[in-house]
């Protein structure tokens, strides 16, 4: 079993949001960046948990430049047997998806792995496009994923349910909340990840398909009103009157 | 040319995101010059006046059977096939699983420039459109700039309020080439969860976490809900410990919503929760807690007992429903 975990990096959720260059870069002084939830507790996690009842090898793929390096040591004391930074700032899915297609088509991966989106840029784009690059089937926000020979098992949530799913290997899935449990890297697998082999290579010509031109940060709300625990029924005829939402 | 849209149908009707969708390509058809084309799937059972209501002015109905929804090659054929006959540059979605699953294949494949999640018509120079959409889990806006020949755009769900003012058109049948559905995924089982209120759907939601101490105290929290009409949703914990089913958990890493009204009882309002919620219109927070961090987000705060305050409220709710009908 080959399998491809693509790993991207996020900003701690509690980072502060800040901006520069007149509104038009994302400030990263003082900010803590950690892989990415669904990458490293969903993706990443059940790759290994496969490898450990199939045998085979676990890789991680990422597109970024070497600030990425902690990021990728951190999925090698997870428990990744190797891995492979793509060298180019990763501005657009489009991009992105296209490195990893060029890299992953002379693998010959039996399943490749994204998360459900990354929670900095939340475009949920970058599984979807490998696969029509590879022109391979593609299952999006998989909640749970087993194997069983050559065929895949996965459940997804559909509108007001789940739906159980088969498919033949090779396969793209984007992994989200259920698919596994997060592990913590214990001291092993941090000095392990020491000599593991990160192999950085040249990008690909690529097309950027979009470009962030400026931010603004989201409009807080100005004031909650209280109301009096006693008072509660009063909320109602706010809610109906002033907010005018019922 | 025009702008083709993709709809849905669900229990019968199109969905209301699916006609948000159409209301927003309309607008951009209409900027733009040119026409708006729906299509739709899988809707024999269903009327779809509503497409055309809200400014769709040609549907096509796809009347090839058995269409594997659930396979994204097979809908990216599809809508391609179809993008193609109405020389369509510009496609829409609604961003909901769907367009998690499509959207960004047929980019790849059109080569388009793909923006997830918008919240504001694009302002247009030429061909270019630069777009806003949230980003850092709704903390800031990022303004999107595409200048590819196709572009691809996934409307975030209850962004504007839909509007049906437009007159029915009759659907135009159309199918595909039958290879287009071969499909390499099976779908083994499907099940549906009753028939509640689809929940990135609702424009009111009662949420309820830690707070709430037990399962067995979710009555409440599910009555004011019915009473109002709302959907129920929880904290992450919640789901986590089984109180509450998965697909209810909202917050960073579960559903992102943005009713009109989001009542939160008994919970704290951490910043991963904000996450999923902080993009609706008027946030209400119940917490016996003055100090929650929930209040500093919210518009209207009750600071009590969510088992004294919460079956008030229920009372309220009845009483105004019966002033108003
Ligand atoms: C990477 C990451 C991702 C996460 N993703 C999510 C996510 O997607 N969604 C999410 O929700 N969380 C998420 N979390 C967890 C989040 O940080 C909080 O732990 C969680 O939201 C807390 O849930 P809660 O408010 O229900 O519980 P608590 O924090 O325990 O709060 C319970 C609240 O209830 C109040 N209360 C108690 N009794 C009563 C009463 N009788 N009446 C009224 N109020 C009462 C208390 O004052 C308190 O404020 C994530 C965490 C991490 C680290
Ligand atoms: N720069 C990157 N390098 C490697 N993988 C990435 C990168 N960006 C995104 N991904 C993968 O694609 C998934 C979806 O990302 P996105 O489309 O940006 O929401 C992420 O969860 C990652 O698994």
């Amino acid at each position: 079993m080959k399998i491809l975990v693509c790993i991207s990096k996020a900003p701690d959720t509690t980072a502060k949001i800040a901006f520069k260059d007149n509104n038009t870069a994302f400030d990263e002084n003082n900010v803590q960046f950690i892989v990415n939830p669904y990458d490293e507790w969903y993706a990443l996690v059940r790759a290994l948990e496969l490898k450990e009842t199939l045998g085979g090898t676990v890789t991680t793929i990422s597109v970024g430049e070497v600030d990425m390096d902690a990021i990728i040591r951190k999925a090698f004391a997870i428990g990744a047997d190797d891995g492979v930074r793509i060298d180019a700032p990763a501005t657009d899915a489009y991009f992105v998806a296209e490195q990893i297609a060029t890299f992953a088509k002379q693998g010959a991966y039996d399943l490749i792995l994204t998360g459900k989106e990354t929670i900095d840029y939340n475009g949920s784009s970058v599984g979807g496009m490998i696969a029509e690059m590879l022109n391979l089937p593609f299952v999006s926000l998989a909640t749970k994923l087993d194997l069983s020979g050559t065929t895949a098992t996965l459940e997804c949530d559909i509108d007001g349910g789940t739906e159980v799913l088969e498919c033949n290997l090779p396969l793209v899935i984007s992994a989200a909340k259920g698919m596994a449990e997060a592990r913590i890297p214990n001291m092993r697998g941090i000095m392990a990840a020491r000599t593991k082999a990160l192999q950085v290579i040249a990008a690909t010509t690529a097309d950027k398909l979009t470009e962030i031109k400026s931010y603004t940060l989201a409009p807080g709300r100005t004031t909650c009103k209280m109301i009096d625990a006693e008072n509660a029924a009063s909320l109602i005829d706010m809610l109906h009157n002033e907010a005018k939402v019922i | 040319m025009s702008v083709l849209v993709y709809t849905e149908v669900s229990k019968g009707k199109i969905k209301k995101a699916s006609l948000e969708a159409v209301n927003y390509a309309a607008a951009m058809a209409t900027q733009m010059g040119t026409t708006t084309t729906a299509i739709i799937i899988n809707s024999a059972e269903a009327s779809l006046d509503d497409l055309g209501k809200a400014g769709a002015n040609k549907v096509l109905q796809l009347t090839n059977s058995a269409v594997n929804t659930s396979d994204s090659q097979v809908m990216t054929r599809i809508i391609n096939h179809a993008a193609e006959a109405e020389n369509a540059q510009l496609i829409i979605f609604s961003n909901d699983l769907t367009a998690k699953a499509v959207a960004p294949r047929l980019a790849a494949r059109l080569k388009a420039g793909y923006i997830a999640g918008a919240i504001a018509h694009p302002i247009m120079e030429g061909n270019a459109f630069t777009i806003n959409k949230n980003v850092f889990s709704g903390k800031a806006i990022a303004s999107c700039y595409t200048n590819s020949a196709k572009k691809i755009i996934s409307l975030l769900p209850n962004t504007f309020p839909v509007q049906t003012t437009g007159t029915p058109v009759a659907p135009t049948s159309f199918e595909v080439p039958s290879e287009m559905l071969t499909s390499q995924i099976k779908v083994k089982e499907v099940k549906r969860e009753s028939n509640e209120l689809s929940l990135p759907e609702a424009e009111l939601v009662v949420s309820a976490g830690r707070g709430m101490k037990g399962p067995e105290n979710w009555g409440m929290v599910e009555e004011l809900a019915k009473e109002l009409g709302a959907a129920t949703a929880c904290s992450r914990p919640v789901s986590d410990i089984g109180w509450r089913p998965h697909h209810e958990h909202v917050g960073q890493t579960g559903l992102a919503i943005r009713p009109n009204l989001y009542i939160a009882i008994g919970i704290s309002g951490a910043i991963q929760h904000l996450a999923g919620v902080n993009g609706s219109k008027t946030i209400v927070v119940i917490n016996k807690d003055p100090e929650a961090p929930f209040f500093k987000s919210a518009d209207y705060g009750i600071v009590g007992d969510a088992f004294e305050v919460v079956p008030k409220l229920i009372e309220a709710v009845k009483k105004f429903k019966a002033a108003h009908h």
